[in-house]
């Protein structure tokens, strides 16, 4: 926290410039209730009964809480199989974008070849064309590769991430002195316990933020699971979701339960990471 | 020998990522590329080269006209709710960067951003509902009869832009704050030392120095407007199975030509009119940014 250029040397006079912080505080406060107001009021809605949910104004502590809806939409969906995918999906995806990208973002970040500087050119290139364009022919090579409605046909969209490979490039070209490299190639040590040994340990910050990243880009996936899982068996949570809602008999509260078993482990994992990614999601903003 | 062994560790290294990229990355664009110029039916036997008539069917596409118009609205409605309310926000957080609150406002702002997509689209498919929906008993209140907000052609619209603000909004603040925070101070401080007060000073030199980050986070938003589609899968199917006003939007009217019409040169050619969209906007904001370099 260095520069704060707004609050030098304040000109206004002490009791008005606290009532403008005041009045700051006070919109700031309204506006972010507002803006988390709808999720919770969907936690609220999940532990109601269905005489309260039509309660007006909506209450945010329910006064007869209940875990019918719980009961009711963990029998009727395999909610916690469709999790579980998820969460394979995820975790693996999250392991192959670190690999990927700690490799790739080193070699390129250090070894400036003609080839090697070819190659990021093409990472590059490619970097803004959004998945939904090339979706389709994917999911064809899926197929012919058998791995429909399975976590590896999930994966095979997830195993690498373009930004991955340039924000640890980055890292590597700011955190990692050449002379440090160069010391430990004079005493001997090969270029593989290089990597182990001295970069990658070097990049451990870097590799946390991605993760976080590449996790909840996996987690929240929504267009790819959608065409690639198509079994009851196989939906992630996102597509087991999004269908159970337009089915037809189907209650708010369980509805609200369902997505209310969604939304509070990611929203812990959040409150426990938010500083990885805060420093991930901020990085993807710096430019060269 | 020891540079000879370097090059062949780094080759060695890239060379089996690159190959992943090339299968998962570079094979599917090219495709999308080929199959948009080709007649290519899954259930037609063969698939001849079309040359363009793909596109020039799109054109006349009532459908795609829709999809592409629905999502051109929401794109550009989400850019003008979320680039200025973020610039704001972030300059108010960033005013009161020494409030014990500061955590709080970012994570507040922040968290609609990282949760899931359904299980929040759900959240406002019931703040929306016509029947049980907070939103029209809280418009009751003024006297304003109940509406179906997700059934009507324009409010429907209305409503995922307004869902897809408040998610786009945590990253664009967060992108501004880090904007606000490598400002110069010098900059500011000899703005007070001249008088300027806190308004002046947001309008004559934040709003101005920030201009490549509004440049950037106004091309993601956009971007990611383009691609919306979970958003309105959610909101268009009834809660209670209705079914509901679909939104059209282009990468929905994709998976509809590619699933359930199985025109995959059709929904491939599609595909290119979005990549071209995201070129364009790209080289818009580099263009952009040049631009003020040199000037």
């Amino acid at each position: 926290m260095t520069g704060k250029p707004a609050t030098v040397d304040q000109p206004l006079p002490r009791p008005r410039k606290r009532a403008v912080d005041w009045l700051i505080d006070a919109i700031l406060v309204a506006f972010c209730v507002l803006m988390i107001l709808p999720l919770v009021f969907l936690v609220a809605n999940a532990f109601k009964t269905p005489q309260e949910m039509l309660a007006w104004p909506p209450t945010i502590i329910p006064s007869d809480p209940t875990l019918d809806n719980f009961t009711a939409v963990l029998g009727d969906t395999p909610l916690l199989r469709w999790i579980g995918n998820s969460l394979l999906f995820a975790v693996f995806s999250t392991i192959a974008i670190l690999a990927t990208s700690a490799i790739a973002g080193y070699v390129l970040g250090k070894f400036r070849y003609r080839t090697t500087n070819v190659i990021f050119a093409i990472f590059l290139a490619t970097a803004i064309i959004p998945f939904e364009v090339y979706m389709i022919p994917l999911y064809f090579q899926a197929q012919s590769l058998g791995i429909l409605n399975s976590t590896w046909g999930l994966l095979l969209g997830y195993l690498v991430m373009s930004f991955g490979i340039f924000l640890i490039r980055q890292n590597v070209i700011h955190a990692i002195p050449d002379e440090l490299l160069e010391a430990a190639r004079m005493d001997g040590a090969g270029e593989m316990l290089i990597f182990f040994r001295i970069v990658l340990p070097l990049l451990r910050g870097a590799l946390g933020a991605l993760a976080v990243l590449a996790f909840f880009q996996a987690w929240t996936a929504f267009a790819w699971p959608m065409i690639v899982a198509t079994t009851r068996e196989s939906y992630t949570i996102e597509v087991g979701l999004a269908l159970f809602q337009t089915g037809f008999t189907v209650d708010l509260g369980r509805l609200s339960a369902a997505a209310a078993l969604v939304l509070v482990p990611s929203i812990t994992l959040f409150a426990l990471l938010r500083r990885n990614f805060v420093q991930g999601i901020a990085a993807t903003g710096i430019k060269e | 020998m020891l540079a000879r062994r370097r090059w062949r560790f780094a080759i060695l290294a890239l060379l089996p990522v690159f190959l992943i990229f090339a299968y998962v990355r570079i094979y599917p664009i090219a495709d999308t590329l080929r199959l948009s110029l080709f007649k290519w039916d899954l259930l037609s036997k063969n698939k001849p080269f079309i040359g363009l008539a793909n596109f020039r069917e799109l054109f006349g596409d009532r459908l795609f006209q829709d999809a592409l118009f629905n999502t051109t609205v929401i794109a550009f409605g989400v850019l003008v709710i979320t680039v200025p309310l973020a610039m704001v926000l972030a300059a108010l957080i960033n005013y009161r960067t020494r409030s014990r609150l500061a955590g709080f406002y970012e994570s507040a702002i922040f968290i609609p951003h990282v949760v899931s997509l359904v299980p929040a689209a759900m959240a406002w498919k019931w703040i929306f509902d016509a029947r049980l929906g907070p939103l029209n008993a809280f418009l009751s209140w003024f006297g304003v009869p109940a509406q179906a907000w997700l059934f009507d052609p324009f409010w429907s619209v209305v409503c995922i832009i307004v869902l897809c603000s408040w998610q786009a909004l945590g990253y664009a603040v967060l992108i501004y704050l880090v904007g606000f925070k490598n400002l110069p101070v010098s900059v500011y401080e000899a703005a007070t030392l001249d008088g300027a007060n806190e308004v002046q000073k947001f309008w004559r030199l934040s709003v101005p120095l920030l201009k490549p980050i509004t440049l950037y986070v106004s091309v993601v938003t956009l971007v990611s407007g383009f691609n919306v589609y979970a958003q309105a899968f959610v909101l268009a199917s009834d809660a209670q199975g209705a079914p509901g006003r679909q939104v059209r939007v282009l990468v929905l009217d994709m998976l509809e030509n590619s699933f359930r019409n199985y025109r995959f040169g059709y929904a491939a050619s599609e595909a290119v009119i979005l990549l071209i969209i995201v070129l364009v906007l790209t080289l818009l904001q580099f263009g952009l940014l040049r631009e003020r370099a040199t000037r």
